[in-house]
C-alpha cells in the first residue's frame, strides 16, 4: 500500500520536474483523445440529430444497436480496426497501423456509440413543445434541429464530454493497433501497462495519477463551456 | 469567489512544497536500476530523423524486455537515418505482422517456425546475431528436487511432483506462442509427453499469457518453476529483486540463438528492403558484435548476449548464417 503514497510522490515529482518522457506521453494523449473525441463530435452530433429528428423504419432497433455498442470492449474494436488498416486488410495501402492516426480512428470508432446514443437521449429529453413552436413560427426542419440541439446543449457537451474520457482511458485499441512504440505511439494507458508488467508499479500509479490529472484539467475548461 | 482562490492557491502551494519535498528525498523504494531500464527520469533525446521513413520491426519480449533495443535503437536511426519503430510481440505475433507484412523486419528465436515462415516466402536474409541460454528458475527450497538436473529430468520432476503436490509445485508457462513457449514445449517433447497433455494435466501447470519479464514476475509472485532466459532473469533480478533462483543452467537444449528476418519484398512490395538489409548487416557487424557482447556486464557482472560468433555447442547455427552479410 505504500506504493500508494510513494506514487502520489513520483507524480508530482514527474510534473514538477517536467520530465521530458513523461510529458511527451502525456501531450500524445491529450491530443490524440482530444481530436478523436473532437472529431467523432463533429460527426454524431449532426448524425444523431438527423436520427432523432426523422421517422424512418427500424429507428428503434438502430437507437437499440447504438446502445448495445457502448459494451464493445476496446480489445475487439483494437482487434477489428487492426484487420482493416494492417497492410495484409483492405486498407492496408495507407500505411496507417503503427501509427498515431490509426488510434485517433480506433478512438472514433470507439466513441461513436456514445455519442449517438447520448445525443439522442439528449435531444428526447427537450420538450416538445419547442419543437411545435418552432415550426408554428415557420423554422426549417434544419433551424427546428438547432433549436433544439441549443436547448439540449448542457446533456450534448456531458456527452462529449464522455467520449473524451472514455477516448484517453482505453488501452485495448491503443495498444493493438498502436503498437505501444517508445516516442511515437506510446500513451499513458499503454505506458501503464507496459510498467505495470515491468514490474515498476509506483511509476505506473504515477502516470495513472497524471491522467486523472489531465482529464481534470480538459473537464473544468469543457465544463466552463457548459455552462454558459 | 474569493474563499475559492485562496483554497485554490493553498492546494497549489501544497503540491509544490510536496513536490520539492519529494525531489529532495533519496528515492524511497527500490529505484529503478540504471540503464538499461529506460527509466523516465533520463529521458532520451528523440531527435526527429527523415520523419517520413518509418523502419518498423517486431521483437521478442526477452530482447526487449532486458533494455537491448532502447540502446541499439539511437545507433542505428543515427547510422540509416530512419525513425525506427519497435514494436514488442511474442514470435507468433512477430510472424504474423511479418506474414501481413505489417513490419519490414523482425527478431525472432524459433528455429523451426523461422524455416517454415522463410519457406512460405515472407522472410529472405536471415541471419542470427546473438544467443544466450536459457535456465529454469524456481523458489529457493526446490520442492520438486530439480537442482543440478538436466533440462528433461527436471521437467519431468516437476511434472510428478506437481501431479502430486499442485500447492507447492508450480510451473507458469509462457503461454503464448514465443520462442521461449517453443523451447518450452520442445524440452516437454524430449521427456515423451504430448504438450496438450501436459497443458490439461493439473492445476500445477499455470499459463500465463504475457511476456517475458511479466511471467518472470508472476513466477516470482507464485513461487514457481519457470523456464526464463538468463539475460531477461539477470535484468528482472536486479530492477525488482526476484525470489526465485536458477536452479538448472548447463543443458545444450537450452542454447537459444536469436535472427533477424527481412520481410520479403516480392511478398509485400511496401516492405523497406534496403533499411532492413543495412540493419541485418548493422547486426552481424563488428560494431554491434561488440555492444553486444559487453551489454550488461557493468550492471550484472556477465554479458546479457553472447556475440553469435562465439557459439560453439552443438546446435549453434554455420558460419555463414552470420557472416555473410546480406546483398
Amino acid at each position: 500500500m505504500i506504493e500508494l503514497w510513494n506514487g502520489l510522490l513520483k507524480a508530482i515529482e514527474l510534473i514538477v520536474t517536467l520530465d521530458p518522457e513523461v510529458m511527451e506521453i502525456a501531450g500524445r494523449s491529450l491530443r490524440i483523445s482530444v481530436t478523436s473525441a473532437l472529431l467523432a463530435s463533429v460527426i454524431c452530433v449532426p448524425l444523431a440529430s438527423l436520427i432523432h429528428f426523422h421517422q424512418f423504419r427500424g429507428k428503434r432497433f438502430l437507437i437499440n444497436l447504438i446502445q448495445t455498442l457502448y459494451s464493445v470492449p476496446t480489445v475487439a474494436i483494437g482487434l477489428f480496426v487492426f484487420l482493416f488498416i494492417s497492410r495484409a486488410g483492405p486498407l492496408g495501402g495507407l500505411g496507417l497501423l503503427f501509427t498515431p492516426a490509426a488510434i485517433v480512428i480506433g478512438q472514433m470508432v470507439l466513441v461513436t456509440p456514445i455519442l449517438l446514443g447520448l445525443v439522442i437521449s439528449a435531444l428526447r429529453g427537450v420538450d416538445i413543445t419547442l419543437i411545435d413552436t418552432a415550426r408554428s413560427l415557420g423554422a426549417s426542419v434544419f433551424q427546428t434541429s438547432l433549436v433544439v440541439l441549443r436547448e439540449a446543449r448542457f446533456a450534448v457537451m456531458a456527452a462529449v464530454i464522455m467520449a473524451f474520457g472514455r477516448a484517453i482511458s482505453e488501452v485495448g485499441i491503443s495498444l493493438m493497433i498502436g503498437g505501444n512504440i517508445r516516442g511515437y505511439t506510446r500513451v499513458i494507458t499503454t505506458a501503464i501497462s507496459l510498467e505495470t508488467s515491468k514490474g515498476d508499479l509506483e511509476l505506473s500509479i504515477a502516470l495513472g495519477i497524471i491522467l486523472i490529472s489531465i482529464a481534470l484539467v480538459v473537464n473544468i475548461a469543457l465544463n466552463r463551456i457548459q455552462q454558459r | 469567489m474569493r474563499k475559492l482562490t485562496a483554497c485554490l492557491l493553498i492546494m497549489l502551494v501544497l503540491v509544490l512544497t510536496a513536490g520539492i519535498f519529494a525531489c529532495s528525498q533519496p528515492a524511497p523504494a527500490p529505484a529503478p536500476a540504471p540503464a538499461p531500464a529506460p527509466a523516465p527520469a533520463s529521458g532520451p533525446q528523440y531527435p526527429l530523423h527523415d520523419p517520413l521513413v518509418r523502419f518498423k520491426i517486431a521483437t521478442t519480449t526477452s530482447l526487449y524486455d532486458t533494455g537491448l533495443w532502447y540502446h541499439l535503437e539511437p545507433i542505428f536511426e543515427e547510422l540509416a537515418n530512419v525513425e525506427m519503430d519497435i514494436v514488442y510481440a511474442g514470435t507468433g505475433i512477430a510472424l504474423e505482422y511479418g506474414r501481413r507484412g505489417d513490419v519490414d523486419a523482425i527478431i525472432v528465436h524459433d528455429r523451426a517456425r523461422e524455416d517454415e515462415f522463410i519457406a512460405e516466402g515472407y522472410g529472405i536474409n536471415r541471419r542470427n546475431f546473438a544467443y544466450n541460454f536459457f535456465l529454469i528458475a524456481g523458489p529457493s527450497n526446490d520442492p520438486a528436487g530439480i537442482t543440478g538436473l538436466t533440462a528433461a529430468e527436471a521437467f519431468q520432476k516437476i511434472y510428478d511432483e506437481g501431479m502430486n503436490d499442485p500447492d507447492t509445485v508450480k510451473f507458469v508457462s509462457r503461454g503464448d506462442d514465443s520462442g521461449t513457449h517453443a523451447k518450452e514445449k520442445l524440452i516437454w517433447g524430449e521427456v515423451g509427453f504430448d504438450y496438450e497433455d501436459v497443458r490439461n494435466s493439473g492445476e500445477w501447470y499455470v499459463e500465463a499469457g504475457k511476456g517475458m519479464g511479466p511471467t518472470l514476475l508472476m513466477a516470482n509472485e507464485m513461487q514457481a518453476y519457470v523456464l526464463a532466459d538468463i539475460s531477461t532473469f539477470l535484468a528482472y533480478n536486479l530492477k525488482t529483486g526476484l525470489k526465485i533462483e536458477s536452479l538448472v543452467e548447463k543443458d545444450p537444449i537450452f542454447l537459444n540463438v536469436y535472427a533477424a528476418i527481412a520481410i520479403n519484398p516480392e511478398t509485400h512490395p511496401k516492405a523497406k528492403i534496403e533499411i532492413a538489409n543495412q540493419f541485418i548487416n548493422w547486426l552481424i557487424s563488428q560494431e554491434v558484435q561488440e555492444i553486444i557482447d559487453t551489454y550488461g556486464t557493468a550492471e550484472y557482472g556477465s554479458s546479457l548476449f553472447y556475440p553469435i560468433a562465439t557459439c560453439d555447442i552443438p546446435g549453434c547455427p554455420p558460419e555463414e548464417d552470420y557472416t555473410k552479410p546480406v546483398p
